[in-house]
């Protein structure tokens, strides 16, 4: 009987072939010098096996064999670090016009928020062929989202937003699973990632579609009565919120602070941290108050509001 | 056999606990020390097999998550700090630096006996953490999870791992001074044994990197008993900031690990090929390289946390400059034996192991230091094999080929050869089987420190915990056939592999006064082509 034997996982996302090509290089590399070691040793220990007859010949330290195995595997490295790199960089940078997706993670699942309404557990609906940018914030410890078949991980660090951007490319269902250890169940902690058509993707939006999170924002920011001070348009108390989600804005420390997902953040967690340039450092903190999901409703509801020119 | 005819040695020189436990003879020392750490490598062991029993099947059937997550943590900390750490430094260190050095003892014998004691006392803590529910943060105890979250023994562990931190920098320091100041007439730095280097190198850390590390946990025992506000978000803190500072002690510590072994190979490798090591100088020097560019790379623990790409790729880039030293090493062992007269005792065939899977170990760190790939790569089982390559094909294979090396020297007493090859290829066949497969469970995409997996994982954990039974049996069959030699093992000469080195030309055991006159020394290491 035959058993398959898996080797390689699937690919289904625009980087992960290119990630594939560089280790395979490096698997030749590793493996061309772990064989050069192991023939030369082999070899040795038969030729120069004791025996009668023949006695060790004493070898001098030959400088130019020490500068060639410095020098090779520089090199080599080199050109490992180079392309790492350089990959590393292009994967990072997100495309312009990737939707945006808030992922919050809490022991031990994963919460999803789509802008358009939709919610989900432990599982995370995309379009394939287009660029996904990830908005992720942790609960309570660090978890780690990553997917295999897209070879893209990124930790997500309780206390601020780290963010990881794909392009699926294949229609399919991929593991999702939380790689930074997180507690009891952290094995559980464990879900899908469905690539659909474009198509069927809007249909599954609309399809069960709770109040979009912007809406959900608008209310917590009436609860929390956020409008007495940030009425929307310019008053003495608070700056205004129209228009400026993605601008770039003066603070009254005279340094220049875009007006994004993190700021909005920052600034309802510890408000006078950075206070924009003619207002007064008095807003209280929403710290034990508001939690992850709501932070991100609150940011669509701003979001909401009409984008600055700057890109967000 | 009878006593009457034994000359004195350190083992007979004197009877009793006493003797033993207030000994400020380094043997004597090094004796203590290698029992205590063979009872801890074997906890560490057991936990090591509940893990691979418990991940021969998918769902976890075995043990309950948070008892899993107990081992795992427990099987780090206890092999790390308690078995790797100390294993060839406090025992062969401590045995055979005043040996081949020409010294009487150590510069400080009663800081060499606190150490020990302090070793213990660390020991203590942690095993009564151990018996008392354990602890499940993972060996890394990353924060805000260890600080605020887990509700198992943090405190107790930390505090354990704190203590036996001294006992690691006393060490070290002792060995500092030793290797400094008390050199036999004639034996200049450039005629040191390589296993010196080694440990000068690892004894640089262990006295440079220790006391972060104990800055580390003191902020975590801070964090948890009083809400200090360090580390977790919620209180102000960041739990990146616990990262820099863990891994700036806990990169090094692999060096710690892993260099002593080198050393020992050094050893072993020109002995049983009767020759001068090839590049003296390059393989010494590139400890110190190691020890130094080792404090550099810590960062690369942390690509995918969320720091800076630009700081990812200073140290990607340092992370590969580390590697160039390894890989002088390697290729001087390799050169070492060209033109030899080469014999395959047991030292010899876990030297050579060593170098095979030292070298499988540092070539799939490059995979690690590239950083596109490290993101695809990081915390999943690649990693595990990459590590255990280095730490248990590396430097466990050190130890055992070091042990069995001076086996005769430290007892008086031969292992039996036979038993000791066989062990060597169980050991060597055993790991390889455990931990290759794990390389593809790593790039397939099964994270590390999971309980239960997805079953697509299984053929390769069947072949994995297969291995590590056969790995078990392996290193059984060494601790049986050594303890039978100490009764019944043939009588060792002074110099039964007719190697070079000081410790070789005084009595096995050695006096508790090591030489009966201080050597002088002529000529360089490993001339064995001088004396055939």
């Amino acid at each position: 009987m035959l058993i398959e034997l898996p080797f390689w996982p699937q690919q289904a996302s625009t980087v992960a072939g290119s990630v594939d090509v560089l280790s395979i290089f490096l698997t030749l590399v590793a493996s061309f010098f772990s064989f050069l070691i192991f023939l030369l040793i082999f070899f040795f220990a038969i030729r120069f096996r004791r025996r009668p007859g023949l006695t060790a010949t004493p070898v001098p330290t030959r400088l130019s064999l020490e500068v060639l195995w410095t020098a090779v595997p520089l090199g080599l490295t080199a050109v490992m670090f180079t392309w790492g790199s350089g990959l590393y960089l292009h994967n990072q940078q997100d495309p312009p016009g990737a939707m945006n997706i808030y992922v919050v993670g809490k022991q031990w699942m994963w919460t999803v928020e789509h802008l358009e309404g939709r919610r989900e557990i432990g599982e995370l609906h995309v379009p394939a062929g287009r660029p996904v940018k990830l908005i992720l914030a942790s609960q309570d410890v660090i978890h780690d989202f990553f997917i295999p078949a897209f070879r893209v991980k990124q930790d997500v660090v309780p206390g601020r937003y780290t963010t990881l951007w794909f392009e699926a490319t294949r229609i399919g269902s991929y593991r999702l699973v939380c790689a930074q250890y997180c507690g009891t169940r952290h094995s559980g902690m464990i879900g899908n990632v469905v690539v659909m058509e474009p198509q069927d993707y809007q249909n599954w939006l609309a399809n069960g579609a709770d109040d979009p999170p912007a809406k959900a924002g608008e209310r917590l920011f009436r609860t929390f009565s956020c409008a007495g001070c940030h009425e929307l348009q310019a008053t003495q108390k608070g700056p205004p919120l129209i228009g400026m989600y993605g601008k770039s804005v003066r603070m009254e420390s005279g340094e220049t602070v875009a007006f994004d997902d993190a700021y909005i953040r920052e600034s309802i967690l510890n408000p006078n941290e950075k206070v924009v340039e003619g207002y007064r450092p008095i807003m209280p903190t929403f710290r034990n108050q508001l939690n992850e999901d709501e932070i991100f409703q609150i940011i669509a509801y701003i979001r909401s509001l009409g984008a600055g020119d700057a890109k967000p | 056999m009878t006593h009457a005819n034994v000359p004195e040695n350190y083992l007979n020189a004197s009877w009793g606990w006493r003797s033993w436990l207030l000994t400020r003879d380094h043997k004597r020392i090094a004796l203590l020390y290698l029992i205590s750490i063979t009872l801890f490598f074997i906890v560490g062991g057991f936990f090591a097999l509940l893990i691979r029993l418990e991940l021969l099947t998918p769902a976890g059937d075995l043990v309950q998550a948070e008892t899993y997550n107990k081992l795992f943590t427990m099987h780090g900390l206890i092999m790390i700090f308690f078995f790797l750490i100390p294993s060839i430094p406090s025992v062969l260190g401590n045995f055979l630096i005043p040996l081949m050095i020409g010294a009487r003892d150590l510069a400080f014998p009663k800081l060499n006996l606190l150490s020990w004691y302090i070793y213990i006392i660390g020991g203590v803590f942690t095993l009564a953490a151990v018996v008392t529910g354990g602890v499940d943060t993972g060996w890394t105890f990353y924060t805000p999870y260890s600080s605020t979250y887990a509700n198992s023994n943090v405190i107790l562990t930390a505090l354990g791992i704190f203590i036996t931190g001294f006992s690691s920098i006393l060490t070290g320091l002792n060995f500092i001074v030793t290797i400094h100041k008390m050199r036999a007439p004639g034996l200049t730095w450039l005629r040191l044994p390589l296993f010196i280097w080694a440990h000068y190198a690892t004894s640089l850390i262990m006295v440079l990197g220790t006391p972060v590390l104990a800055i580390s946990i003191t902020l975590i025992l801070l964090e948890r008993s009083f809400h200090s506000g360090i580390f977790d978000p919620k209180l102000g803190g960041d739990p990146l900031l616990f990262q820099h500072l863990f891994w700036f002690y806990s990169h090094p510590a692999v060096y710690i690990m892993i260099l002593p072994g080198m050393g020992v190979v050094s050893e072993i490798v020109t002995c049983y090929s009767r020759k001068k090591i090839f590049g003296y100088t390059f393989v010494a020097l590139s400890s110190l390289a190691i020890a130094a560019l080792g404090f550099l790379v810590w960062g690369h623990h942390m690509f995918v946390s969320g720091a800076s790409p630009f700081a990812g790729m200073v140290f990607s880039m340092l992370s590969f400059l580390v590697a160039i030293p390894s890989g002088i090493k390697v290729f001087n062992w390799t050169a070492t034996l060209y033109k030899g007269s080469i014999s395959f005792d047991a030292p010899m065939l876990y030297a050579l192991g060593f170098i095979g899977l030292f070298t499988i170990g540092g070539l799939t760190g490059l995979f690690l230091a590239t950083l596109a790939v490290d993101v695809h790569v990081h915390d999943t089982y690649f990693v595990i094999a990459h590590f255990h390559y280095i730490m248990v094909g590396g430097a466990v294979m050190a130890y055992f080929g070091g042990i069995h090396f001076w086996w005769p020297k430290i007892t008086g007493r031969l292992y039996p050869e036979v038993w000791a090859r066989i062990a060597a290829l169980i050991v060597f066949i055993g790991f390889n089987l455990t931990f290759f497969p794990q390389f593809l469970l790593g790039y397939l995409g099964m994270p590390r420190r999971y309980h239960a997996y997805p079953e697509e994982f299984q053929v390769w954990n069947v072949m994995s915990t297969a291995g590590a039974s056969i790995l078990g049996l392996g290193y059984l069959i060494p601790i049986i056939y050594l303890l039978w030699s100490l009764r019944y093992g043939r009588v060792a000469t002074e110099n039964p592999w007719n190697a070079m080195g000081l410790e070789w030309q005084t009595p096995s055991p050695p006096p508790e006064s090591n030489f009966a006159a201080t050597p002088i020394v002529t000529e360089e290491a490993y001339s064995y082509d001088i004396h055939t």
